[in-house]
């Protein structure tokens, strides 16, 4: 019998890492649209917030689009 | 010749019956959680989860060349075997759907073929070591990645503390969760209708009808897609409430934590070649984002049932595939009679589930869960189990048994009645 433990290893780390990362960016990604919003309130604007919380999204969605790749792959 | 092709039928058939137990089995992997945290009405979730399981059915043709995984013998396997192997295997996955339980389908099936093949043609036919890298490892390690990923994801995000009072949030994990929970879904028809698809063309192939090696036919393809999406449509309520609701209390972060990690633990395992079970990656991730947050708990007596029941699901669905594959072995009013218990047997759990129900007008609702232990075990089933609630093992096991004996029982006063079956469907 022969266990895979490298596999079984990097689906851990991988996971892991990819797990928190994605829930991380698009966490910051809400924090950021919610400044927007707070400043927008105030009648001001935070362009610094709005792109960020932008750029963490794209990068959320290209991490869905690798996953849907993979399903299909 | 007459009675191969009867014989074919009917084993299409029940795996088309077994893909669609399947499809509302594994529901509540995509769906509990997003459901449970409101980010979906239960109706619209489910419809979703269909779409996306039957788009999933479509999307690969890669079919899986062994249905077991190399778990048993599948040369010279004959087409009882494997009709037996599924009334274990949906037997299996209706009682634990009575009981509210999340178990992995896969190893359902896995445990019927084992229990048909060493009937049919003894322990040989069983590849030992592959079960345990296949089945048993995957099962500790897939609760186990999944929740502590969910884990640090959960504590990250309440460490980050978007403002919950912002629309943006609301609005912002709401999204994160369907894209997620769509993600699973989409993963979910297409490995799983992949195996019912794999089943079918293996029969087909055993009965002569296509040559070995070939892709399934169209039609193959299109009845699984479809089965696996009835089965998400009609959603298992009772699943859906124990993962959603009573494992823990979800807000929407630990929502879309446990669904993100359970997404990505799922398609990191297919594409790194180590499978971990889904309904297994997906309760744990449910779990690990209830220990994330601070205060939050998990109600381990759920929990244990839970464990108890991916320990039993194996050893189960095998004695119920054995049992069949008997009844199959001695000739066409044996395999009547093996049709005779799936549907009696069937019938039963769904009758046993009629008298509490649980749909998606009060799958999210608390006050049915009673006592914070026993929430989403249906009423019969709660008073056996506290009967005899100090060893968990022993209550899952004593009604399982009850299970298995009244629908074991029933070809007994229906034998004179099972040889006409066939003579009238021939």
């Amino acid at each position: 019998m022969k266990i895979d433990w490298a596999a079984l290893g990097s689906v851990f780390g991988v996971s892991l890492v990819a797990t928190v990362a994605l829930v991380g960016l698009f966490t910051l990604g809400i924090v950021g649209l919610t400044k927007q919003e707070e400043a927008a309130a105030r009648g001001g604007s935070a362009t610094l917030a709005r792109t960020g919380a932008y750029a963490c999204f794209a990068l959320c969605a290209a991490a869905v689009a690798y996953g849907i790749y993979l399903i299909v792959v | 010749m007459e009675h191969i092709t009867l014989l074919l039928a009917i084993v299409v058939v029940t795996a088309l019956v077994f893909d669609f137990t399947n499809g509302f089995h594994d529901t509540a992997n995509a769906m509990a959680t997003t459901i449970s945290t409101g980010a979906l009405k239960p109706k619209t979730a489910v419809a979703m989860s269909a779409v996306l399981n039957l788009v999933g059915a479509f999307l690969s043709v890669e079919v899986a060349k062994t249905i077991s995984g190399g778990i048993i013998n599948e040369e010279g396997i004959r087409t009882e075997v494997i009709f037996a192997a599924l009334v274990g295997a949906i037997l299996w996955n209706l009682l634990t759907w009575l009981l509210g339980l999340p178990s992995s389908s896969s190893h359902a099936l896995f445990g019927g073929l084992i229990g048909a093949a060493v009937m049919s043609a003894g322990w040989s036919a069983v590849n030992g070591s592959t079960i345990v890298t296949k089945v048993l490892i995957p099962a500790v390690a897939a609760p186990l990645v999944a929740g502590l990923a969910a884990m640090a994801a959960t504590r990250l995000t309440y460490k980050i503390k978007a403002n919950p009072e912002a629309k943006a949030t609301a609005k912002g994990y709401r999204a994160g969760q369907i894209a997620s929970a769509g993600l699973v879904s989409l993963a979910h028809g297409t490995n799983d209708a992949q195996k019912t698809m794999g089943i079918i063309t293996l029969a087909l192939v055993t009965q002569g009808v296509v040559a070995p090696g070939s892709n399934p036919p169209l039609w193959v393809i299109v009845s699984a897609g479809v089965a696996i999406a009835l089965g998400t449509y009609l959603g298992g309520w009772r699943i859906i409430r124990t993962m959603g609701k009573g494992l823990t209390d979800l807000q929407p972060q630990q929502g879309f934590a446990a669904q993100t990690s359970a997404a990505t633990v799922i398609l990191a395992s297919s594409h790194l070649g180590f499978s971990l079970s889904t309904t297994q990656s997906c309760s744990g991730a449910v779990m690990g984002a209830g220990l994330g947050r601070k205060g939050g708990v998990v109600r381990w007596s759920t929990a244990t049932r839970m464990f108890v029941a991916w320990g039993l699901t194996l050893p189960a669905a095998g004695l119920v595939g054995a049992a069949a594959e008997f009844l199959t072995k001695q000739g066409p009013w044996g395999i009547a009679a093996t049709a005779v218990v799936l549907v009696g047997g069937s019938a039963v759990i769904w009758t046993l589930s009629r008298r509490q129900p649980v749909d998606h007008t009060n799958v999210t609702a608390d006050d049915l869960d009673g006592n914070d232990s026993d929430s989403g075990t249906p009423g019969v089933v709660t008073t056996a189990i506290a009967a005899v609630t100090p060893p968990p093992a022993g209550t899952v096991a004593a009604v399982a048994d009850d299970g298995l004996k009244t629908t074991i029982h029933a070809p007994g006063p229906n034998d004179p009645a099972a040889p006409p079956a066939p003579a009238a469907a021939v």
